[in-house]
């Protein structure tokens, strides 16, 4: 990856500080920086967060072969939390006082992100966050690099409402039965209403974890099809319901173009595991696809297909596949490489401080920015219809870059929450 | 029978040393090693408990992670209510209803404030919900495996239920975020060894009480059960009431337990009810060697210590060092670590003659 | 701030615009043959000047225009240098001119969103309509039911004086009268609203709904035909709900007896709790994909039957895994149930582990061959996948083939004999350690079948196992320890019951229902629905 060029001023002020800090640093040459990669290995998380750990290896494998952040090397230490949330809090206290590591990179759920929060905020350390999610949070210690529901939910639902996603007036929220689903239905519920949607015209399931037998919900969704206006929707169904949830789609012969559905957690990942011949048509929002086509994208698939086939990542090296998440960890690792050497320490406050409009010319073709108050990126939304391939046809995307949200305005109350972290100071 | 000392000498300086070092020691532990040990106590007063109930009274329960969880979730409640007004939303009440637009405090919630309730909660939930359970299934002589996988049913649905966001316990992301307890900050050091010592001074009093019930008459017609049931039926005992009371009494410790674990770990959520998490609750006890008090103990803290070191030593291959171990111990040792332990002392005592 | 996506920069999209432009008033003057221009405008550009191309050139079919629309839909048209080209695998051919050419490198992917999509499938239907083979006219019909509107009441008139096949006719007739009941004329309206009566399609319900709203349809006599069509299409589609309801707790109820079978001849004879059953299940569904992948790379023609030589293959990898777990695990703990359970816990957390070490911890595709994917449409409501319909055959036939090897064979006959009295079958001669085997290889096995049928209904992933080995335990101890009999009405009973709770409550309190059901019911029946009887059975 290229260096990006800075603004005017932060390079002044990157020349300023190298020169009083270029003592310090060549001291400590030596020793490596110790990175965590908090992700589970195996239980059920597995699934989805076993390639987020490898790409992760790989941005520092890369990393290090350019000479590592400020001379010292970077060392990973990865972890498994087993998907068990006491043992995320067990590993992450761990990491930072037993193994001194200056940043971490992990959690998928956002039940984990929940359970370190408190020893990340204690210990003052940082998590990068890499998934989508459903906002309502704010924490001086941690950067989210997923989209927050401004920037992936409503924009969907908006495609969806316009001409060429169908002008659906009716809506299905399905999603499986936890605070993710719960929060995005209920902020999609609310922005719904607010573009004249009666109550009568939504309908909301939620399933239990690892629900596999779709056959009542699709009915279900079939008959609320056929009671009136074009109907669509809009599932938050988590990692493994997906493959069933599809298949039985597929199966009872429930077109995209009669009742199309938009996924917030399917992306190239989860398709592989289907048949997807039956699911073209059928849409997911992303801030990255695999499929878009820019010079930054080819040199990130291409590299990952490299790696994986080096290191003989099961599935991976044959067939290798990129999707959000992944880009999104790409980014948080090159943005807080970044911020550290702009800080010329890996110092907590004095890294959050260097974050603070960090851009990085992202795999998505566009340059995401780290927000200057609240921790979350500037990313693109894109709208992607799935192909037969188990890829996606780009149909829409934003202009550019969109500023993450996190406290929705589509849930009372959000109007008075600060769009900054407490205890940070803004420069 | 009772004249018998409740301690023997040596077990008297053991249990002495075992205070004394945990009064001393912990304070000088590294701060992560406090939570790990404090943890781990924790599964071990579990791992107790089931041995009071497998290992001395023949009944195998793949439910024991419910009572631990709802004794969690009792603690769970008051260290909710214990933030505040510190939330995200800055509201009284939990964060989470909050987000659900609920108003006030579901039926269930109320006295929820009050620490003593809290810790009634802890005892009489699990002990209640044994209690009830118990006395149906041992009424019909529900036995053996059967009673195993109706508790495991138990766990499970328990553990749907409270995945569901209506019931009013957080669903699956459950409890986090405490700030304080008794109004004392929670996230800190000196807390931390606290609770540790709390924890670890609770396991050696529950020591003592399951060796004092094992050794009394009642933990005799209890191993009289487990034996052969029918004969102790025969000879006129009521053995419905035997086994009811120690399965009540077990659970209670397992709420125990759980009540000390979440203000350490800092979350309790279904997860803990899993049939996989009350699955491990046997193995340790299986492991360390049932129908000695001890081996329970020595099986939580191995079987624990083990999964923390090779989780982060190797990560990717842990699960085959984990079951690896589980087959190893059922083939070659029946009786656990106490049992290979046994044997090598009777055989240096063999050899010493 | 939302822009829809430019298929290339501006100025190329200005010279399309032009020449779809070209395009329209082309086919106004000379309308014969579908142009190279008109194909452009079809192909690319602004959605909703493709939508105004494709309609301008139905006005006028012709077969080039029925390949360039196929071509669409499959994603096999490309363009280059303002030519729209049809791609296959053998050869490439213009579309307008039907000619063939060679495919440029720089050809670009034509990119069909949804809208696009259903109005190539609506306008593939209109062609369809006047074709010289019924089936493609039934199937343009079923088709324009979706999308059934005034506009096209000129097309549905020109297909009717042509159609001489008296069911298409009718169905013709309908699809009219669906366009007629907005007409501005009340007879018309009558006419309509009595002939749909006689409909069964989820569509015309909701259109009979929406005239019914408030101040839609004003005359009485029109209303009253309207509610009395709508009440008999809704007592038509109920029919429809309850025998999905009924199928869909069938398909359940298969999929539990047949994951239940195989544990319960293990338990039954062995009194061995296995833990690792469900990771049986996931080896036989990795063997399935194994065998898909070979037939793929080997036998590609063949691949629609690869099911079939999966269903053997995962029998015998599954049943292989359990004879050698049995010979050196199981084998040293019987008599001790509960250890059991431990040791066969640790195998599953291996055996999962090393299926993530192998295929990864994704999960792995497999797919449905072509005979199984799709559904067989009962009733206009009710869609019976195929996959289901054949996994409940399965079960029965893997049922059949269990009962008779227990109650004809030999084999069977010692298993049975194994299972009532162990001492004693020993004692007359049976080698009770061999038939343990052979049992728990049967009983892996199944669990193979099952996981075979599985990997056509839902994940193949390490977790596969785990997600049913508690409902599985249910089914076993439900039924019946020992009895094949139970483990089927167990199943059977749980999977309606499931389903039809899941109907009121939905799906998270349904499946809570049904376990404290089991609790409650095992109180009851400490011994499952069916006991065995006898002392032998005591102990």
């Amino acid at each position: 990856m290229t260096q990006l060029p800075r603004r005017g001023a932060l390079k002044a002020l990157a020349t300023a500080a190298l020169a009083a800090a270029l003592p310090f640093s060549a001291a400590q040459a030596a020793e490596p920086i110790k990175v965590g990669v908090l992700h589970s290995l195996s239980g059920t998380m597995a699934i989805s967060e076993t390639v987020l750990k490898d790409v992760a290896l790989m941005a520092i494998e890369e990393i290090n072969a350019k000479g590592g952040v400020l001379g010292r090397k970077l060392e990973p230490v990865v972890v498994d939390p087993a998907s068990n949330w006491p043992l995320f809090a067990e590993k992450a206290r761990q990491l930072i006082s037993k193994d001194k590591v200056a940043v971490t990179f992990g959690c998928w759920t956002s039940v984990s992100r929940k359970s370190v929060l408190p020893v990340f905020e204690e210990l003052n350390n940082l998590l990068f966050y890499p998934v989508q999610y459903e906002g309502e949070e704010l924490s001086k210690n941690v950067f989210y690099t997923g989209a927050a529901p401004n920037q992936q939910a409503i924009p969907a639902v908006e495609y969806l409402m316009s001409k060429d996603g169908g002008s659906a007036k009716r809506w299905v929220l399905l999603g499986t039965d936890y605070v993710y689903p719960r929060t995005t239905n209920k902020i999609l519920r609310s922005f719904l209403k607010s573009k004249g949607v009666a109550e009568a015209d939504i309908m909301e399931e939620y399933t239990p974890f690892g629900h596999s037998d779709y056959q009542t919900i699709i009915a279900k969704i079939k008959k609320f099809a056929s009671e009136g206006k074009k109907t669509a929707v809009v599932s938050t169904i988590n990692g493994d319901s997906n493959v069933p949830f599809y298949k039985e789609l597929g199966n009872q012969g429930l077109k995209a173009t009669d009742v199309p559905v938009v996924a917030f957690s399917v992306g190239e990942e989860e398709l592989r595991g289907v048949d997807t011949k039956p699911l073209v048509g059928h849409l997911a929002a992303w801030n990255y696809f695999m499929s878009l086509k820019n010079p930054a994208n080819a040199e990130f698939t291409k590299k990952w297909a490299a790696y994986a086939k080096a290191k003989g990542i099961a599935g991976h090296k044959d067939k290798p596949l990129t999707n959000d998440p992944m880009e999104a960890t790409y980014i948080g690792i090159y943005m807080w490489k970044q911020a550290v050497e702009k800080a010329k320490s890996t110092d907590t406050d004095k890294v959050i401080a260097a974050m603070a409009g960090q851009t990085f010319k992202a795999p998505s073709g566009f340059t995401a920015k780290m927000d200057e108050r609240n921790h979350h990126l500037h990313k693109p939304v894109f709208i992607g219809e799935i192909k037969a391939d188990g890829q996606f046809n780009i149909v829409w995307k934003t202009p550019g870059p969109v500023r993450a949200n996190p406290w929705s305005p589509f849930i009372p109350g959000n109007d008075k929450k600060k769009d900054v972290p407490d205890g940070k100071t803004v420069i | 029978m009772n004249s018998q000392p409740l301690l023997s000498k040596s077990g008297r300086i053991i249990v002495c040393v075992a205070i004394a070092l945990l009064l001393a020691v912990t304070p000088f532990l590294p701060d992560f090693y406090v939570t790990l040990l404090g943890k781990i106590m924790c599964f071990a007063i579990c791992a107790l408990a089931m041995d009071l109930i497998w290992g001395y009274t023949g009944i195998l329960s793949l439910g024991h992670g419910l009572f631990f969880a709802l004794g969690g979730y009792a603690m769970g409640m008051y260290l909710m209510r214990q933030i505040g007004r510190d939330g995200v939303y800055k509201n009284d009440l939990p964060d989470f209803m909050v987000f659900l637009d609920w108003k006030e405090l579901p039926w269930h919630w109320t006295g929820s404030e009050y620490f003593v309730w809290a810790l009634f909660l802890t005892v009489a939930v699990p002990g209640l919900l044994a209690f009830l359970f118990g006395y149906f299934a041992f009424r019909s002589r529900i036995k053996g495996v059967y009673f195993s996988i109706i508790t495991q049913a138990l766990t499970f649905a328990a553990m749907l239920l409270f995945f569901r966001n209506e019931t009013g316990f957080g669903g699956n992301n459950g409890f986090t975020d405490f700030k304080r307890i008794l109004d004392i900050p929670i996230a800190t050091p000196s807390m931390r060894i606290t609770l540790c010592v709390i924890t670890g001074l609770t396991l050696i009093a529950f020591y003592l009480v399951a060796k004092y019930i094992v050794q009394s008459k009642y933990g005799r017609v209890l191993q009289a059960i487990r034996d052969a049931e029918s004969r102790v039926l025969f000879t006129g005992y009521n053995t419905l009431w035997y086994k009811l009371s120690i399965w009540t009494i077990s659970a209670m410790m397992c709420g125990v337990a759980g009540a000390l674990y979440v203000p350490q770990v800092g979350i309790i959520n279904p997860g803990e009810m899993s049939p996989a998490a009350s699955i491990e609750i046997a193995i340790w006890a299986a492991v360390g060697g049932r129908a000695t008090l001890i081996g329970p103990i020595i099986g939580a803290f191995f079987v624990n210590g083990a999964k923390s070191w090779f989780t982060v030593a190797f990560p990717e291959f842990w699960l085959y060092f984990l079951g690896a171990l589980f087959i190893a111990v059922t083939l070659f040792l029946p009786q656990g670590i106490m049992g290979l332990v046994r044997k090598l002392s009777g055989a240096r005592q063999g050899s010493e003659k | 701030m939302i822009l829809k996506i430019r298929h290339s920069q501006a100025a190329i999209k200005q010279l399309r615009l032009l020449f779809a432009a070209i395009g329209l008033m082309f086919c106004s003057f000379a309308a014969q043959a579908l142009t190279q221009a008109q194909a452009l405008a079809i192909s690319v550009g602004e959605n909703d000047d493709r939508v105004a191309a494709l309609t301008q050139a139905l006005a006028t079919p012709d077969p080039a225009l029925s390949r360039l629309i196929d071509a669409l839909l499959d994603d096999t048209a490309k363009v280059v240098s303002g030519k729209v080209l049809i791609v296959t695998s053998d050869k490439t051919t213009d579309a307008a001119t039907g000619q063939e050419t060679t495919a440029p490198d720089n050809a670009e992917d034509i990119v069909n969103n949804n809208r696009l999509r259903r109005e190539l499938e609506s306008a593939k239907a209109a062609l369809g309509l006047f074709s010289d083979n019924v089936e493609t006219r039934t199937a343009a019909i079923t088709e324009l039911r979706a999308s059934a509107d005034e506009k096209k009441l000129p097309l549905i008139d020109r297909a009717l004086a042509q159609e001489s096949d008296v069911a298409l006719q009718a169905r013709l007739q309908q699809l009219r009268a669906a366009m007629l009941i907005a007409s501005s004329d009340r007879n018309k309206r009558l006419e309509a609203a009595t002939a749909l009566a006689s409909s069964s399609q989820p569509t015309v319900k909701s259109l009979l709904q929406g005239r019914l709203a408030a101040g839609v349809e004003t005359d009485p006599e029109v209303r009253a035909a309207l509610t009395t069509a709508l009440r008999n299409i809704e007592s038509r589609l109920a029919w429809g709900e309850r025998l999905g309801v009924v199928f869909s707790g069938l398909s359940l109820g298969s999929i539990l007896f047949l994951v239940a079978l195989g544990l319960a001849i293990c338990y039954g004879l062995m009194g061995v709790i296995n833990m690792a059953h469900g990771e049986l299940m996931m080896i036989g569904a990795y063997a399935t994909y194994v065998v898909q992948n070979a037939f793929r790379q080997h036998f590609p023609a063949a691949f629609d039957y690869y099911i079939l030589a999966a269903i053997p293959v995962a029998f015998a990898v599954s049943a292989l895994v359990g004879a050698a777990l049995e010979r050196t695990v199981i084998r040293w703990l019987y008599g001790r149930p509960l250890e059991t359970l431990l040791a066969t816990w640790g195998i599953s957390l291996m055996l999962i582990q090393l299926m993530r070490t192998i295929f990864g911890a994704q999960n792995v595709p497999v797919e449905n061959p072509s005979w199984l994917s799709g559904g067989w449409e009962v009733l206009s409501n009710l869609t019976l996948p195929y996959n289901r319909i054949a996994i409940v055959f399965f079960a029965f036939m893997v049922l059949i083939l269990v009962y008779v090897l227990i109650n004809k064979t030999r084999l069977g006959l010692f298993v049975r004999g194994v299972t009532q009295n162990r001492t004693m079958a020993s004692c007359m001669g049976v080698n009770t350690a061999r038939i343990d085997m052979y049992a728990f290889a049967l009983g892996s096995g199944i669990a193979g079948l099952a996981g075979c049928a599985l990997s056509q209904i839902g994940n193949v992933g390490p977790d596969l196992g785990q997600g049913y080995i508690v409902d599985s335990f249910m089914v076993v101890v439900l039924g019946g320890v020992g009895q094949l009999a139970g483990t089927v009405y167990a199943g059977l009973g749980l999977g309606v019951l499931n389903k039809l709770l899941e109907g009121w409550t939905g799906a998270v309190l349904a499946k809570i229902i049904v376990l404290v059901f089991i609790v409650v019911f095992i109180q009851r029946r400490p011994q499952g629905i069916f006991a065995l009887k006898g002392r032998s059975a005591e102990s």
